[in-house]
Order: C-alpha cells, then sequence, then structure tokens
C-alpha cells in the first residue's frame, strides 16, 4: 500500500474542489486533489451551454470553460498533485477529531488517513492535516419519486441524459417528456431539440417552475415547449421501452385522476431534485443536516469532525457555479487558517443560526461574531416583495432585530445571500446566553 | 449442437431449470437449458422475497411442506459449493393480537410436526429481544432460526454457472412456440425457427408452464400470474431488521414482508394480486400506500424516505395451490416442473432431486460423471475487502482499482467478469454485480457500464438493452445525424462548434444580458 503524506485532501475535482485547491496551494500548502473521472471539471465538463462565470469572472462562459479557468491555474502549481480516476473509499481519523462516532482509528490526534483506490496507484493512503469535502450531489432519480407503472428502458435522469448526448454523443431519445422544470431538465429540453428531438411536454408538480426564469424563457418559450405546471406524471406505459405516461392534473394537492390524459414518448427525463452526495462523509461520523442532506458546518464551513471542512453542493445545492466557487474559497481559507493556528482553534465561540417562517435552511449553522459573516439561505415560498427579517434571540424571547432588508422577487428556486459584519454583530450580543440568529421571510 | 440429439432438454432458466440443470450435470447426460428471455433469472425467480422458508407455512401433507423441509437443509452445503449471498438469519412472526396468537400456536404446531429445528413461540419482550425496531404492540410470536435469506437471481447465476462448467448448454433467447416428436425424439422449435433435439424434456417454464405443458399435451392445468409489489429501501435505514419479519399470515398469503436484504438494504413487500397478464410487472400508487401501511405495523420507523426503488414480481399460482412435479404415463419421457410460486425458492434443491428421480424412472439412465466438480470459484466482490487484500488484488489485475459503481463499490473487473459469463445487458450486469442497484440507480454509472460491454463485446452502442428484446438505451449517434455537414462548415468558421454554427443556436447567441444560467 502506497503512502502519501499531504496538508490536506480535498475530494472531488469539479467546480467547488477546484476552488478550494487553489486557494490552499497559493496559501503555500500541499494539496491532493482527488477526482474519480479521468479528467478536472466534474459536471461542468457536460454543461456545454452558456451563462457561466458572470458573477465569479465577470464574463459569460460555458461549463468547459469555467472549469478550464481553474484548471489552468491549479494543474501546474507545484503544491497539488492530481489524482484521477482515483476513488475516495475510507476516511479514517483520530478519536479525538469525532464526537459522534466510535469509528475513530489511533491516529495522533488531528491526523487523518484517506484511502483512496485506483488503477494506478493501487490502494493509496494519504495522511493529512484537513480534508475538504467537495464531493458534489447526485439526481434524484425515479425510485425517489416513485412513479407507478411498468420499468421500462428509456428513463433517464436529465444529467445522465445530457452526458450521453454531451460527451457520448449519443441520443436517448426521440419523443421526449421531461418530468421537473428543474434547471438540467430546462436545458436538456433546449439540447434534445437541438439534437432534433421532440420534447412533448415539461411536467412539474408545483404550481411555479423549480428552475431559473431564464431557463424558463430561454429553453422552453423560445422553443413552443409546454410547461405544464401543477401536474404529474401518474403512470408510466411500456414493456422494452417507455411508450407514453399519463399526465394528471394536481389541485389542493391532491391529483385528480378522471382529468388524467396520455401522451405517447420513448423518453423520460427527470429533473426532480439534487441530492448532496455525503455517503462517504457519513461513514466517518460527519453529522448531515437533514435539510439539505448536506453537512452540519460552523462559522467557518468546518464539519462536526475536526479539521474536516464542506464547500459546494455537497454542502447544500447552489443555483449558480459562481457561488459554489466563492463558497470553496471561503471554505479553504478556513482550512489554512485552521492549519495555522492549531492548537488555539476555534478563535471565538461562536452561536446557532436558526432558519425559522418561510425559510428552509440557513448556511452555516452557526455564526462567528468575530468575523464578518456571510450566510446562504433558501425560501420556501413564492413572493414579491418579501421581507427579509433577521433577529437575535435569545432565552427571554426578547427578540431584536439585527436586520431588516426587501427582497424584489424569492422563490424556492433561487438561493439568497447576505452579508452580515462583525461590528453589528457585536452590537447584538449578550454575555453567556446562546445568542440565536433566527432568520425568517415574511 | 443445434442438430444433435440431446438426453434432456430443460425449458426455463430460472431456479428451478437451473436446480434441475446443475444436479443433472452430476451425470453422463448432454443437457440444454433453454431460456425465452436475453439473459437467465430474469423472469419469476429476479423479483421476489428472497426467502429460505424454514417450513411451517404450508401443511405436511403438501409436496410444498415437503421439498420445503428439504430444500431448507440442503443450502449450507450448496452455499459452500458455489458461493452466492445467503445468510441463516431467521424469521420471525408477528402477532399483533390476542386473536393472532391463535393462528401462530397453530404455525408453532405445524412447524414441530414438520420438522422445523429450533422453532420457538415468542412472549412480547422475547420478541423484542430479537427485533427491538419491531412495533412495542407486538403480542408475541413465532420464531424459527433455520429461516433465512438470499439474493434470488445471484443463486441462479451461480447454478447456471456450475451447470455450464459441468457440461450443460446455456441457450437463450430461445422462445419454444412448438415441438415436433419423432423416433422418440421431441424437436423444440423457437419463435424464430430454430430447434433443438432431446429425448427427454423438462418444463420448468414458470409463469408459461400451462402452455407448454398444454403442446407436450400432457396434464390441463391453469397457471394464474400472481403480482407482488415491492419496495426497496436504502442501506443507511436506521430500523433495518435483523431478522426477516412476517405478519400472521391469510388464507392466500404469507403477508407483508419485511426483509434485510443479504446486502445490506431493506426490502418491504410483496402485495398478492391475481391478475391476466403474465408479463405485467407495473406498480401502482394503492399498494404503495398498503405496503407502507402494512409494513409499518410491524416496524414503525419505516420511511417513505429511504426508497431506493420500487418493482412487481409475478408468481406462478397453480390451481389446487401446491407445486405440479410429475410425469405422465401417456406422455413419455416430459416432466412438468410447473406452479413453482413461494417456497419454491427455498424448495429448488430438492425439486431438482424429485425430478432427476422421476427422470430416473422414465428410463432415463444416470451414470455419474467421474470429472463432475460442484464446486465454484468465489466471486471477486471488491466491497466485502479490506485495504491490504484490496491493494493485492489491484496488482494483480489494475482494474479492480477503477471504481464504476460508487454507491455499491463495484470495479471495472468486477463488470468484466460479468459479461464474460453472458450478462451483456444492463439489468443483467446489474443482478450479477449490484452495479446500478444502489442510491443513484445508475446515474452515474450507466454510461460507463454501457461503455464497458460495447468494449467488451462488440455491440454497437445503440443495440445496448436494458434487458434484451426491444429495451434499448439510445437512439443512436448525434454524429451520424451532422455528416457532411462538418466537412463544410469546419473550414469556413471559427470558434464555436460547428453543430451549434449550423442550427443558429441560442447555445452560442447570448440573448441573455447578464443571464444566470444555472450550472445545475
Amino acid at each position: 500500500m502506497r503512502e502519501a503524506v499531504f496538508d490536506t485532501v480535498v475530494v472531488g475535482g469539479g467546480a467547488a474542489g477546484l476552488a478550494a485547491s487553489k486557494i490552499i496551494a497559493e496559501r503555500g500548502y500541499r494539496v491532493a486533489l482527488v477526482e474519480r473521472e479521468n479528467r478536472l471539471g466534474g459536471i461542468l465538463n457536460q454543461c456545454i451551454h452558456n451563462g457561466f462565470g458572470l458573477h465569479y469572472f465577470k464574463e459569460e462562459l460555458t461549463g468547459p470553460e469555467y472549469a478550464q479557468r481553474f484548471i489552468e491555474t491549479t494543474a501546474g502549481t507545484p503544491n497539488i498533485e492530481v489524482f484521477l480516476e482515483t476513488t475516495v473509499m475510507d476516511v479514517k481519523t483520530s478519536r479525538a477529531d469525532n464526537n459522534n462516532s466510535g469509528k475513530g482509528s489511533t491516529n495522533s490526534p488531528g491526523t487523518k488517513e484517506v484511502f483512496c483506490y485506483s488503477s494506478r496507484y493501487g490502494v493509496l493512503k494519504i495522511i493529512t492535516k484537513t480534508i475538504v469535502l467537495a464531493m458534489g450531489s447526485r439526481e434524484r432519480n425515479r425510485g425517489n419519486i416513485g412513479i407507478p407503472g411498468t420499468r421500462p428502458a428509456g428513463i433517464f435522469t436529465a444529467g445522465l441524459a445530457q452526458r450521453f448526448v454531451n460527451i457520448e454523443g449519443y441520443s436517448p431519445g426521440e419523443n421526449v417528456v421531461i418530468i421537473g422544470s428543474g434547471d438540467i431538465g430546462l436545458i436538456m429540453a433546449r439540447r434534445m431539440t437541438l439534437i432534433g428531438a421532440r420534447v412533448l411536454a415539461v411536467i412539474e408538480i408545483q404550481p411555479y417552475p423549480s428552475g431559473l426564469t431564464r431557463n424558463i424563457v430561454q429553453c422552453l418559450r423560445d422553443f413552443d415547449i409546454p410547461l405544464h405546471l401543477s401536474h404529474i406524471v401518474s403512470r408510466i406505459y411500456g414493456r422494452d421501452r417507455v411508450e407514453a405516461v399519463d399526465v394528471t392534473p394536481v389541485r389542493n394537492g391532491k391529483p385528480e385522476m378522471e382529468e388524467t390524459f396520455k401522451i405517447k414518448c420513448d423518453t423520460l427525463l427527470l429533473s426532480v431534485g439534487l441530492v448532496p452526495e455525503n455517503e462517504l462523509s457519513k461513514k466517518f461520523g460527519v453529522k448531515i443536516n437533514p435539510e439539505t442532506g448536506g453537512a452540519v458546518v460552523d462559522a467557518h464551513m468546518m464539519t462536526s469532525v475536526d479539521g474536516v471542512f464542506s464547500c459546494g453542493n455537497v454542502l447544500h445545492i447552489h443555483d449558480l457555479v459562481d457561488y459554489v466557487s466563492e463558497e470553496s474559497i471561503a471554505a479553504a481559507s478556513f482550512a489554512c487558517d485552521y492549519m495555522e493556528e492549531r492548537g488555539k482553534w476555534p478563535a471565538a465561540e461562536q452561536f446557532p443560526t436558526v432558519a425559522s417562517s418561510n425559510i428552509k435552511y440557513v448556511i452555516p449553522n452557526s455564526y462567528d461574531p468575530e468575523i464578518n459573516n456571510r450566510f446562504f439561505f433558501r425560501p420556501m415560498i413564492v413572493k414579491n416583495n418579501a421581507k427579509l427579517c433577521i433577529r437575535m434571540e435569545n432565552e427571554d424571547k426578547e427578540q431584536k432585530t439585527l436586520l431588516e432588508k426587501r427582497l424584489l422577487h424569492v422563490q424556492p428556486s433561487e438561493m439568497v445571500s447576505v452579508n452580515i459584519k462583525s461590528e453589528r454583530i457585536k452590537e447584538f450580543l449578550r454575555d453567556g446566553e446562546e445568542n440565536r440568529l433566527v432568520f425568517s421571510i415574511q | 449442437m443445434k442438430n444433435k440429439v440431446l438426453d434432456v432438454a430443460i425449458i426455463g432458466a430460472g431456479v428451478t431449470g437451473a436446480s434441475i440443470a446443475r444436479k443433472l450435470s452430476a451425470y453422463k447426460l448432454d443437457i440444454a437449458l433453454i431460456e425465452k428471455e436475453t439473459d437467465v433469472a430474469f423472469g419469476v425467480s429476479k423479483a421476489n422475497s428472497g426467502i429460505i422458508h424454514a417450513g411451517f407455512h404450508h401443511p405436511p401433507v403438501t409436496l410444498k411442506s415437503k421439498l420445503e423441509i428439504m430444500g431448507n437443509s440442503m443450502f449450507d452445503q450448496l452455499n459452500r459449493e458455489l458461493h452466492f449471498p445467503f445468510k441463516r438469519c431467521g424469521i420471525i412472526v408477528a402477532a399483533m393480537s390476542v386473536e393472532e396468537m391463535k393462528t401462530i400456536q397453530e404455525l408453532y404446531q405445524r412447524g414441530v410436526n414438520n420438522g422445523v429445528i429450533g422453532i420457538e413461540l415468542c412472549n412480547r419482550s422475547r420478541m423484542l429481544e430479537l427485533e427491538p425496531n419491531l412495533n412495542s404492540d407486538v403480542t408475541g410470536g413465532l420464531y424459527a432460526p433455520t429461516g433465512g435469506i438470499i439474493e434470488p437471481y445471484r443463486f441462479v447465476f451461480s447454478l447456471v454457472e456450475s451447470a455450464r462448467k459441468n457440461g450443460v448448454n446455456i441457450i437463450t433467447n430461445f422462445e419454444v412456440v412448438d415441438k415436433r416428436e419423432t423416433n422418440n425424439t421431441y424437436t423444440l422449435i423457437s419463435s424464430t425457427g430454430e430447434s433443438i433435439k432431446a429425448r427427454y424434456v423438462i418444463n420448468a417454464s414458470g409463469l408459461y408452464a400451462d402452455k407448454i405443458s398444454e403442446l407436450f399435451g400432457a396434464k390441463k392445468f391453469k397457471i394464474t400470474p400472481r403480482k407482488g409489489e415491492y419496495y426497496l429501501l436504502d442501506k443507511s435505514s436506521s430500523y433495518r431488521p435483523s431478522r426477516v419479519i412476517f405478519p400472521v399470515p391469510t388464507k392466500i398469503s404469507k403477508g407483508i414482508l419485511v426483509v434485510p436484504t443479504v446486502e445490506g438494504t431493506t426490502l418491504i413487500g410483496p402485495t398478492a394480486e391475481n391478475i391476466n397478464d403474465r408479463e405485467d410487472f407495473s406498480t401502482s400508487i394503492e399498494n404503495f400506500e398498503k405496503i407502507f401501511y402494512a409494513t409499518r405495523r410491524l416496524v414503525p420507523a419505516i420511511s417513505e424516505r429511504d426508497i431506493i426503488t420500487s418493482f412487481a414480481g409475478v408468481r406462478p399460482a397453480a390451481e389446487g395451490g401446491d407445486f405440479i412435479i410429475e410425469s405422465y404415463p401417456d406422455v413419455p419421457k416430459f416432466i412438468n416442473a410447473a406452479g413453482i410460486q413461494s417456497p419454491g425458492l427455498t424448495a429448488s434443491p430438492a425439486i431438482a432431486e424429485y425430478v432427476k428421480d422421476l427422470l430416473k424412472k422414465q428410463g432415463c439412465r444416470l451414470v455419474e460423471k467421474p470429472d463432475y466438480d460442484p464446486y465454484l470459484d468465489e466471486t471477486v466482490k471488491l466491497r466485502e475487502m479490506d485495504h491490504s487484500s484490496a491493494d493485492q488484488l489491484f496488482q494483480k489485475d489494475p482494474r479492480y482499482g477503477n471504481i464504476i459503481c460508487r454507491c455499491e463499490n463495484v470495479s471495472e473487473a468486477e463488470i468484466v467478469h460479468a459479461i464474460h459469463q453472458g450478462h451483456t445487458t444492463l439489468d443483467g450486469i446489474k443482478f450479477y454485480t449490484r452495479a446500478q442497484m444502489g442510491r443513484c440507480q445508475g446515474g452515474f454509472c450507466s454510461y460507463k457500464i454501457i461503455k464497458i460491454i460495447h468494449r467488451e463485446t462488440g455491440l454497437p452502442f445503440e443495440k445496448i438493452t436494458k434487458r434484451g428484446r426491444e429495451s434499448y438505451i439510445l437512439k443512436g449517434s448525434i454524429e451520424d445525424d451532422w455528416k457532411g455537414v462538418v466537412e463544410v462548415t469546419n473550414t469556413s468558421l471559427q470558434g464555436g462548434t460547428t453543430r451549434d454554427m449550423q442550427t443558429g443556436s441560442p447555445d452560442n447567441n447570448a440573448q441573455s444580458a447578464g443571464g444566470n444560467e444555472g450550472n445545475t
């Protein structure tokens, strides 16, 4: 078994892992960037449409171009060693790092062992001080949403179909129905049309689209593709290959079966959401937030396991890759701070953040009054002219409003971020109390 | 082979046919195991509860009961020889009322009469000790430690591999639609006009056993397809029991169960619904609710959040309820092994013995092969290895280091092995290796598997299927549509891709001033 020693192991070479590796290497630490595919870039490689980079690079790029910008800056860096076609199978942490499970090994405190499998290196054991989890997400599939009917060929998650079309050069089918109006589904509606397929309908269970408005316009309306809001696919037909689907309107949460209509098709694409892929993290005791499916992280993006950080879609699902890069840079900087200040970390006491009315979650799960905190949160409602309210709450239930802000429009598919300066937080902080920061939208 | 007269042709490569084929491969016989589907175990055997029953459900007078008890006892030896996923985890039957306890008493007595080893009656606290996740309202129940779990398709694959190793011809994509009879020889004719000649024919055709029996002029009976729907729950579920949990049975069914599968997932189901279409593998909302309602009564923590997938199986229920394993004086050299529904999987090794004896009575000479080898090499499973043995394995064959299925940790080498064992469809590879069987359901690995199938078999992408017949995955290459176009435009255009320029696609038209197109 080969052994190697690095300051940091970054798990995953997609948008999050690339940005994190870049920052850590720039700060002078040695990084092992482990990627299971045969090239860096992750899912960006198959997103050949444009619209990436407007925030981060201030110009419009395609997915592969966006990835390439980072790959060029990382690949040449002497501090980064890239391990391609290599899968992280297992992480062993020392007991001291891990207060959630007894699965620690007898490592010296603070040291972690990362076991990687690959054809090229065999089993590689990397000994490291910090780990950045950047594994991304996977698509929810038919099993997750439980559509009744038969189980023929021709049912794909939208991302898999995108891979077939954009990278392998194969068409998944000719007459397509798309379930879910997530962004990949919308992008694929356009893509399938451009390769000559007929996209017959996009079916969305919610009364509003789950993808970005721009994608509804550019990918559906521009191509006259019908979007059926408040509808479900209630049955799949076909023995060998998909032959048709039943589509049923939903009113007040109930399917109106009498109004079911049938669409003949040979292909179904599913765009019904993404799930952070945290199987590895769970294996070594990283605490998971049930609202996000990602790790619980503190104000420094550190998980419940000491020295293990998380960023990108493995932490929570983002709408824009630019935000993934931004978040990963923050996580990587914290990982560097952690290594610099080992022993006296964390510097200051942290306090919890709470997602309250009409908010699904707030990331990170706690804040540090000594730094300028940046919060990401996801609304649960669709509303124009909404009011964001952030309050400090303590034992006596007396709430003090720390920030109020008008939001022009909120919807679940669009994440919101807000910055709060250290000074502002300190104004409200009370000694010896819980100091919960409560987020709500009205 | 197809012009030669074989000794025995077995119709149907499910668990019954495969068990018989393997049993007979110990003798000096020319045998063909014939399957209408693309792969073996693609019928009844692929979708069932995967239970090795202990033997307390059926009265001792039935053939079912006799072969169930005998079959159960044969699995340890079979497992030593064939290494399929199998575990004697034990079975409990949970009674939720005093009324139900009466049936438990009957089952217990029946089990004792049938000779079930170790069977015990349990009070409430014993039940909760055996299964802490059980509904705490449980009144009491039954515990049969000899019951177990198995991966039914893996069992069939092992039987088929062992049969093949000992000389049995495995013939897939051969649907028997007609037969001729000349000079003591049967000629089986397929839907595509191919033929196989054999002196003896064994009917193990599952859902079609009544039709084959009729084709040979043997006993007339009716197979009623009985559909059972299932839900498979993720490995990480905290309520996963350690034993199979049955409810108290009704007259028509053993009920809806909670099964901890050998591979760590939890299976709940089946429903029992008589249907007309033998190939109706659809699932429904009603049965979804029924299954979750019924199993939550046993294990309240069962959660819809953990669903990986659903599926349906169809069992071949024969009139009278018992197995039909017999020969007929007026139809020489023909044996029915029909109506093999639950506990058919458990009984299958005993059914093979029973059929062998019938064959002998029919005049078939059974001479033992001196070189018969009942043992198979164990299939390497990366997911069961520790890091240092994995490292040694990678040095021998680096393809084991290439993880293809990230959910179930299946390597390239294991997929190549499956293909070389004849499993060239996505489902065949799934059942053989578990790749695509985990939480992503092939979202990440199926394109890699398609590429490996293409590389290993030479099958073009668009000819690769999910499970044979017309179940093609892809409609064809996009490149083909663009042949000719590329040549012209390459010289005249710079930047962008040729394809987008040709269609004037908005992919290259920034219609979105400041557009935030999602990365997702």
